[in-house]
């Protein structure tokens, strides 16, 4: 059970993301739950402590945050919703209503489409896009904690070992080819 | 919470500048608090023989989230690049540094060379430059090289005394050697010094072996913009420690120092917020140091109504340039400490260099220490790829992360009146108090040394192999605001905004980093640099800090 989206729209944002990072012989953005990393993302507060920061990237631990920490995160997920506490410098529509937004306009049929269409719907709305990529490239190849990267099939796909503490590289792996 | 008493000294922030001071003030017997408006994720405050856990190898948290702050929401900044542009440009981050106890220190990855001698006296050698106010600084080198050889023992730089020609005289050698080189920097070096460059294994304030109760570095390669999570480097946690555990010095983390309290020329306290943001005062009876950094220092000498007309002036930050390149090999940037190496040939001047100056109509042109380095961590990489059927591939090629070598240039900035720091006529931090502006644009002299340097930097890009070469700069000058590069300068080594000098019309602080009309307040971060070099300025801020506070300690 997704933690902020509906089923209707978790199956919209999982289409998304795999038409921005499609599997090939590798695995893609499904494979990676990458929908997951963003829902735990927009969802943050319906945790104890809010995901939002991980004490270890493989571990699902987080730390907690302070009050104000608290009222960025919430602002900024959340967006200001006319409170006066959260409308310091101005209103800010946060990252929950834009997703609601944008998904609405890719359309609840965004799976079933070519992918030419596909394409298109999302080049439609350039913010919304940007916002959506930016989060699926987190989800992908960002640490595990926060939901996505599973089984750190991002990490696989490029190479890239992640965290190695406490072990570190040895000099020979540093200096070597 | 030390008992009831009064402080012999306030200390605003805790970072290199800040820390400092409080290790040398508690050693000559001092009892000295430190406000830190920034979370504690460096040290256990109960028992400060032990360093917390909480820095982690993740790029989300530390590079897109925030972990050591400041919130851009809760803390907002503006920039302008003139004042032909309005009020502000832009509101959100800018140029910032971490909040966090230790400040920028503890996710910087401490390339600490020491300034050669010639960048304390650029007016006598050099001589003036149109639109900027070059001066020399009332030290010289020769007075600071006990100070920088403690400098170098209190944080731990790990070097090779002998392996850079234009370096400064030394007194003694590293305390530690240099750990393991990159391979890129053995490629980017073994190609420099065949074009005739002279590349060094840079000093870094990393332990290259167990050094002063820490481990020596694992390599991990999450360290610029990362705290690190084996305390492998030293600075701020070695002299933090060691002031906390005299027993004379208190910490309090999530305090907002919002004013300097002066009566008949003499600093008293300070006024604070506190976590619950209720506003306090404390008292000092010997003396207030300001080290919140050059941005955050003179922001609250503003908020406190400090009238020296240079408040906030000469701004300086360095102009960044990257040349990078595309490599037939794998550099694997991961692995190791960000840099390993940098050579100071851009710093000295040549024919060329004279002739490219003349060219642009200036007197001289000056570049800075070219870092070896290679790109971040994944997520940033994959945003640089498009989306869709051929991310993936891309990735695994990765032309832009694994595949990636260059250089970055931190040139010298000159000292212009006009870029400064000053208060957001409407823009409020979360605590309502006046958001720092920044008004700034780069010099001609700049933007000249950039395009004199770069294809040298290029060119060995190309004897490394590079298949394709690409140059960049930060700031962008008159770019589009929102992007990594824009107008507003990314380099952290922010300096000189509250600067010293004889003469009390000239400068605001006295060649001691003391106001000249308050003797007992003193500033030691970079805001009292007198011009920026082309060198990472902390080990420059902990040596002066070092200097400055025992000259305080026994006035
Ligand atoms: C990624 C990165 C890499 C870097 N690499 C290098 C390098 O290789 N070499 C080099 O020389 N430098 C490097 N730097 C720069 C270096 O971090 C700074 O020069 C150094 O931290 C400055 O020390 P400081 O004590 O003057 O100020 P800071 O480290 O900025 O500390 C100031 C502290 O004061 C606090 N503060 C400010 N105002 C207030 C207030 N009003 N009340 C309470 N607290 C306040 C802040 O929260 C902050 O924690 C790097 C920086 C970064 C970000
Ligand atoms: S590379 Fe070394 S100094 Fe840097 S974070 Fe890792 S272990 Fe610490």
């Amino acid at each position: 059970m997704p933690a902020f989206f509906t089923p209707d729209e978790y199956a919209v944002v999982v289409a998304v993301c795999e038409r921005l990072i499609p599997a090939d012989d590798q695995p893609g953005a499904t494979d990676a739950a990458v929908a997951d990393y963003i829902d735990t993302l927009l969802g943050a507060f319906s945790f104890d402590p809010p995901r939002i920061w991980a004490v270890h990237p493989r571990r699902s631990e987080f730390h907690p945050l302070t009050p104000l920490d608290e009222l960025a995160w919430r602002t900024r997920i959340e967006g200001s919703l006319g409170r006066p506490e959260r409308e310091l410098n101005g209103p800010t529509v946060g990252w929950q209503q834009r997703y609601r937004d944008g998904v609405a306009a890719l359309g609840a049929d965004f799976g079933r489409v070519d992918e030419d269409e596909q394409k298109r719907r999302l080049r439609a709305d350039r913010d919304f896009l940007m916002l959506v990529h930016q989060h699926a490239c987190e989800g992908m190849y960002g640490a595990p904690a926060y939901g996505g990267n599973r089984g750190l099939v991002g990490w696989a796909n490029s190479g890239f070992e992640g965290d190695v503490q406490p072990r570190g590289y040895t000099d020979a792996e540093v200096s070597g080819p | 919470m030390i008992a009831d008493q009064d402080f012999d000294a306030i200390v605003v922030g805790s970072g290199p500048g800040g820390s400092t001071v409080a290790e040398v003030l508690t050693a000559a017997g001092w009892s000295v608090l430190i406000f830190e408006k920034g979370r504690n994720h460096l040290i256990d405050l109960a028992d400060p023989t032990r360093l917390l856990t909480d820095y982690s190898n993740d790029e989300l948290k530390f590079i897109s989230r925030h972990f050591l702050g400041p919130d851009p929401w809760l803390e907002p900044r503006t920039f302008r690049a003139g004042e032909d542009r309005g009020d502000r440009e832009h509101i959100g981050e800018a140029n910032n540094l971490p909040s966090t106890v230790g400040g920028g220190g503890v996710h910087a990855d401490g390339k600490l060379p020491r300034f050669l001698a010639a960048d304390f006296r650029m007016r006598s050698d050099l001589g003036p430059v149109d639109g900027a106010a070059v001066e020399d600084w009332p030290v010289d080198y020769d007075e600071m090289e006990p100070f920088y050889a403690d400098a170098e023992r209190i944080v731990g730089v790990a070097g090779d005394a002998d392996a850079n020609p234009f370096a400064a005289w030394r007194s003694g050698p590293y305390p530690m050697p240099p750990g393991a080189p990159m391979y890129g920097a053995v490629r980017s070096t073994a190609s420099a010094e065949k074009l005739g460059l002279h590349p060094y294994p840079g000093p870094t304030g990393a332990n290259s072996v167990p050094y002063d109760g820490r481990p020596a570095c694992n390599n991990c390669g999450f360290c610029a913009y990362y705290g690190c999570p084996i305390h492998a480097k030293g600075d701020p946690v070695a002299p933090l420690q060691r002031a906390l555990l005299t027993g004379r010095c208190e910490l309090r983390p999530e305090t907002f120092v919002s004013r300097v309290l002066v009566t008949n020329g003499r600093a008293t306290g300070v006024e604070y917020v506190d976590r619950d943001g209720v506003t306090r005062t404390e008292t000092a009876t010997r003396a207030v140091v300001l080290a919140g950094g050059a941005v955050e220092t003179p922001r609250l000498l503003l908020l406190s109504g400090f009238e020296h007309p240079l408040i906030g002036r000469h701004l300086m930050c360095h102009f960044q340039t990257m040349v990078m390149g595309i490599m037939l090999f794998r550099t694997h940037p991961h692995r190791g400490r960000a840099v390993t190496h940098m050579h100071d040939d851009h710093l000295i001047g040549d024919d060329a260099s004279r002739a490219a100056a003349a060219a642009a109509g200036l007197p001289w042109l000056r570049g800075g220490m070219v870092e070896h380095c290679g790109p971040g961590a994944p997520v940033m990489e994959s945003r640089t790829y498009p989306w869709g059927r051929r991310h993936k591939e891309m990735m695994r090629e990765s032309p832009m992360r694994d595949h990636m070598w260059g250089f970055t240039m931190q040139g010298e900035d000159l000292p212009q009146p006009t870029n400064r720091i000053d208060l957001d006529p409407t823009v409020r931090d979360i605590r309502g108090f006046p958001a720092m502006r920044m008004t700034y644009r780069s010099h001609a002299m700049e933007l000249a040394a950039s395009r004199h340097y770069a294809p040298t930097l290029a060119a060995v890009l190309e004897d490394m192999g590079a298949t394709q070469t690409m140059v960049a700069t930060s700031p962008v000058p008159d770019g589009p605001y929102g992007g990594y590069l824009s107008p507003i300068p990314n380099s952290k080594h922010v300096v000189g905004t509250v600067r010293m000098g004889t003469d009390p019309s000239t400068s605001v602080l006295d060649p001691w980093g003391r106001f000249h009309d308050v003797p007992n307040l003193m500033v030691a971060d970079s805001s009292g640099f007198v011009t920026s070099t082309g060198y990472g300025p902390t080990l420059t801020i902990v040596a002066l800090a070092i200097r400055n506070a025992r000259a305080l300690a026994s006035s």
